[in-house]
């Protein structure tokens, strides 16, 4: 082992930034952090070792005590358990002979739970040493335990288990208009630097991860550092070194687009980031590509390396004296790296704890220097109007929104796939072409958006009504509302970072609450706890993640009302523990299962 | 020239670079706060300290005072969410006070009455936390930590040296040492140390000192922790 980490130390330059590749691979070499590992890294790095502990303990994939030799892991997404997924992980469970959670006595194997793996078009879906497997079924498993079990290399396997297909049926603006690599730095040198930010300001574009901010007035903030900020000294500010960071960390439940980008357009996603780097100023940029997509990771390597070759990446490109260059990085399991600051403290090698602000990434990101941070698809869009023009995209969409939104769309439909639409499109557009029939409902922007009922499918895609980063989940009238809002809140409170009081505490507590109400424990004053506790952690919280955390129950319990006073008891208070349940113990120790072992929670 | 911004109504001057929390402690406004100090950076994560800032939410501790802005602090509202986030902290934790040596001089019970918190309101989480008592001189008591990371900002921003952290993620955050077995005595802690002696729980204690002073004349027994803190951190400010 010794060996094996000081090269891997020497390879990575005893760069501490690097500390998430290099776990990424003590991991897959040992199925586990090793504690001689900790110890061994803290001395070549220079970092304490509770820094690495902390990274190790933070990231879901990371382990302090050895997983299986093949480590699977299912996906717990929505439209996984609509398909199934709690039947299929049992099946599994007993096929190999180990409990969800546990590694197999033999060490070869373990299994558990993972949060959604982006492949919602394609589940039930799963990784097998962080490799994805989709289109799971009972065939499927049955192949999978039997290739674990004859301990088969993962190279071995046959292809088909790891097929990602893109899916895309209906390509719009950018889709339908892939650019051939250059041309956009072409258009950029011919046009001039500030002209094409010019352009980029004209076509109004907003950034495409969900918030919505001007992507041409961020990049200028970045290259002029903000008037407004007293913290910031223009002068030093201007002769600082910059980054530019691609957000490709996806981990919104039902996103999946910015992979299919990433499979099918990168050039156009690193051209994007080339020109930021151009009028900004930078010389090194990232991509953050979350972990659950590694099987993009070669692929990506390739499409640089091609971008070096070209030109049009590295030392002075097109000759044109810009040097720039990108290197890919790969979480390790924490949905809240998607938030910027925490993505930045990611890519510094730490956990993924979102920073205070002010000061923002602009002025203040990667290592302390001025970065912007933008969603893949925002660097495509980009790309594309530096070719195209800004009239070409602020020609579509609507007043506040320019443009076409790439939607990945799943659930109950015909064509889970990717779907490009102008702005302004109204909701029951997309359920007729994605084929949704006897829709109850729609989860727009995923947990963290709104869920709309069949009464509003008028409404449109547009930051000033239904905004999304992509995420749009369709629920036909089979399904439970309860269900989907109780696996929603139980993802929040699994990726909480646990950093503020109000999320870390608020959303195990909204967990609770909801599991009392669903269970049927709740009584008449429990509704309103729980409303008052989601304003709570939605006022309170430090970032998006806890004030989003909330909505699955805020927005159901606005539209439906009577499904949660339904579970209710009639009486008008209940304890929140289950008497009769703490008894099962004592019952199982005295061997009785009479009528007086048992207690009436309440008189009713 | 100071620049001006005003709490709840009254102007109050601050330096610039000023947090809100340390204008107003300057000016003898009292904003709860627990993972606040004044010796060392702010964190933000506690929230106690919440604040509106022209109608926005934030932490007083960590938002910069610029000139003209229009904060409340002391109005019902915030109150009652204060309390609340109090009582998370409560019932997060294991916090009973009747038999917990930091009683009356512990700043998160002191917070509580001050916010006038009768009940714990949420049900108890009865985490499975672990005491260290393995160092001579001081012990660590899992069950009272509150995550507020002002040991291990005063380790390393006071004693020069690096002795806590804070590990893990949401509910699973919890507090480790620097050292190879994981036990506090293999760490180079001293009883001297200030990272010792800056719990505002009962977390961190110095061991054989727990009823040196009697219940009923410790700090929180007869004053709020309000004029406590406004009194101390002054002092410091002027060192
Ligand atoms: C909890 C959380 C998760 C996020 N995840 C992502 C993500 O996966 N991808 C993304 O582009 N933005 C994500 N964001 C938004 C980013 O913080 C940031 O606003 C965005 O990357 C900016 O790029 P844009 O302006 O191009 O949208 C997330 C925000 C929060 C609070
Ligand atoms: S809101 Fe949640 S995720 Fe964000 S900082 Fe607070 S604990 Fe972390
Ligand atoms: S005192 Fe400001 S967040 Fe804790
Ligand atoms: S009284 Fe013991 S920690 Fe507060």
């Amino acid at each position: 082992m010794k060996k094996f980490i000081q090269d891997l130390a020497e390879t990575h330059r005893y760069q501490p930034t690097h500390l998430l590749p290099i776990l990424r691979s003590v991991q897959s070499q040992y199925h586990y952090i090793p504690q001689e590992a900790i110890e061994q890294l803290a001395q070549l790095l220079n970092i304490s070792r509770t820094q690495i502990i902390g990274v190790v303990e933070f990231y879901s994939f990371f382990h302090l005590s050895p997983r299986g030799q093949y480590e699977l892991l299912i996906s717990d997404s929505i439209t996984d358990h609509m398909s199934g997924k709690k039947n299929l992980i049992s099946y599994l469970a007993e096929k190999l002979k180990v409990a969800v959670g546990d590694v197999r006595q033999d060490g070869v194997v373990s299994l558990d739970n993972t949060s959604c793996t982006g492949m919602c078009d394609q589940g039930p879906a799963g990784l097998v040493n962080g490799h994805a497997l989709t289109r799971l079924d009972r065939p499927r498993l049955d192949l999978i335990s039997d290739l674990i079990n004859q301990q088969k290399p993962l190279n071995e396997w046959p292809a088909e288990l790891f097929l990602v297909e893109d899916n895309i049926y209906q390509p719009g603006l950018l889709l339908a208009n892939p650019i051939q690599p250059g041309t956009a730095l072409r258009a950029m040198y011919k046009r001039g630097v500030p002209e094409t930010l010019a352009e980029i300001s004209f076509a109004e574009l907003r950034g495409r991860g969900g918030a919505g901010y001007n992507t041409a007035w961020k990049w200028h903030l970045c290259y002029e550092g903000p008037e407004e900020d007293s913290f910031c000294d223009i002068a030093t500010h201007r002769q600082q070194q910059r980054y530019v960071v691609c957000n490709a960390d996806e981990g919104e439940p039902g996103t999946f687009k910015d992979r299919v980008l990433l499979n099918s357009y990168a050039h156009e996603v690193f051209e994007g980031m080339t020109l930021c780097a151009a009028i900004i100023g930078a010389q090194q940029g990232f991509l953050y590509l979350r972990g659950e997509y590694l099987h993009l990771y070669e692929k990506l390597q390739a499409v640089l390396d091609e971008r070096r070759q070209a030109g049009l990446l590295g030392s002075n490109i097109l000759k044109e004296g810009l040097n720039f260059d990108i290197e890919i990085c790969l979480g390790a399991g924490a949905y809240i790296c998607g938030e910027e600051s925490a993505l930045i403290e990611s890519l510094e090698g730490k956990m993924g704890i979102p920073r205070n602000r002010p000061p923002y990434p602009v002025t203040q990101g990667y290592l302390g220097k001025p970065t912007v941070v933008n969603n893949v698809e925002t660097f495509m869009a980009a790309a594309s109007i530096a070719v195209n023009g800004g009239d070409w995209f602020a020609n579509v969409g609507t007043e506040k929104s320019k443009g076409t939104k790439i939607l990945s769309i799943c659930g109950d439909c015909s064509q889970p796939g990717i779907y490009e639409y102008p702005f302004g499109t109204t909701i029951q557009t997309v359920l007729n072409d994605c084929g949704a029939s006897d829709v109850l409902g729609v989860q727009i922007g995923g947990p963290s958006g709104t869920f709309i009922s069949n009464k509003e499918f008028n409404r449109q895609l547009a930051f000033e009504d239904l905004a999304t980063g992509g995420s749009f989940i369709v629920f036909n009238d089979s399904r439970n509302i309860l269900e989907i809002v109780n696996n929603f809140t139980h993802f929040f409170a699994h990726e909480s970072c646990g950093f503020c009081t109000p999320c870390r505490v608020g959303t195990s507590l909204l967990k609770k609450q909801l599991d009392k109400i669903i269970g049927g424990h709740g009584s008449a004053g429990d509704v309103v706890a729980l409303e008052e506790l989601c304003q709570l952690v939605k006022t309170q919280s430090h970032c998006g993640l806890g004030q989003t955390a909330a909505n699955p129950v805020l927005s159901t319990l606005q539209r439906y009302p009577e499904l949660y006073q339904s579970r209710l008891k009639k009486i008008s208070y209940e304890p929140g523990f289950d008497l009769d349940g703490a008894l099962e113990t004592a019952r199982r120790l005295a061997k009785r299962n009479d009528a007086s072992a048992h207690l009436a929670q309440a008189e009713e | 020239m100071s620049k001006l911004i005003t709490i709840d109504g009254n102007t109050i001057p601050f330096e610039e670079g000023q947090t809100i929390m340390e204008a107003a402690t300057a000016a003898g406004v009292y904003i709860p706060h627990l993972c606040h100090h004044p010796e060392f950076t702010p964190h933000g994560s506690c929230k106690l300290c919440t604040v509106k800032v022209n109608g926005r939410t934030c932490s007083a501790c960590t938002f910069p005072a610029v000139d003209g802005q229009d904060v409340l602090n002391n109005t019902q509202e915030l109150t009652d969410d204060r309390r609340l986030i109090t009582q998370m902290l409560f019932v997060e934790g294991n916090h009973f006070c009747p038999s917990c040596e930091k009683t009356g001089n512990c700043q998160l019970q002191a917070v509580a009455y001050h916010l006038n918190m009768l009940d714990n309101h949420f049900p108890l989480f009865y985490p499975n936390r672990e005491l260290d008592a393995s160092h001579a001189e001081v012990m660590i008591d899992h069950n009272r930590c509150i995550f507020c990371t002002l040991c291990v900002r005063a380790s390393q921003q006071k004693d020069g040296k690096d002795v806590f952290a804070i590990s893990g993620r949401g509910l699973n955050k919890h507090l480790i040492v620097n050292a190879q077995s994981g036990l506090l005595k293999d760490t180079d802690i001293e009883a001297t140390d200030q990272a010792a002696h800056i719990c505002p729980t009962g977390a961190i204690l110095i061991k054989r000192t727990a009823y040196q002073v009697p219940i009923g004349e410790r700090i929180y027994d007869h004053q709020q922790i309000d004029q406590v803190s406004l009194a101390s951190e002054n002092s410091q400010h002027d060192k």
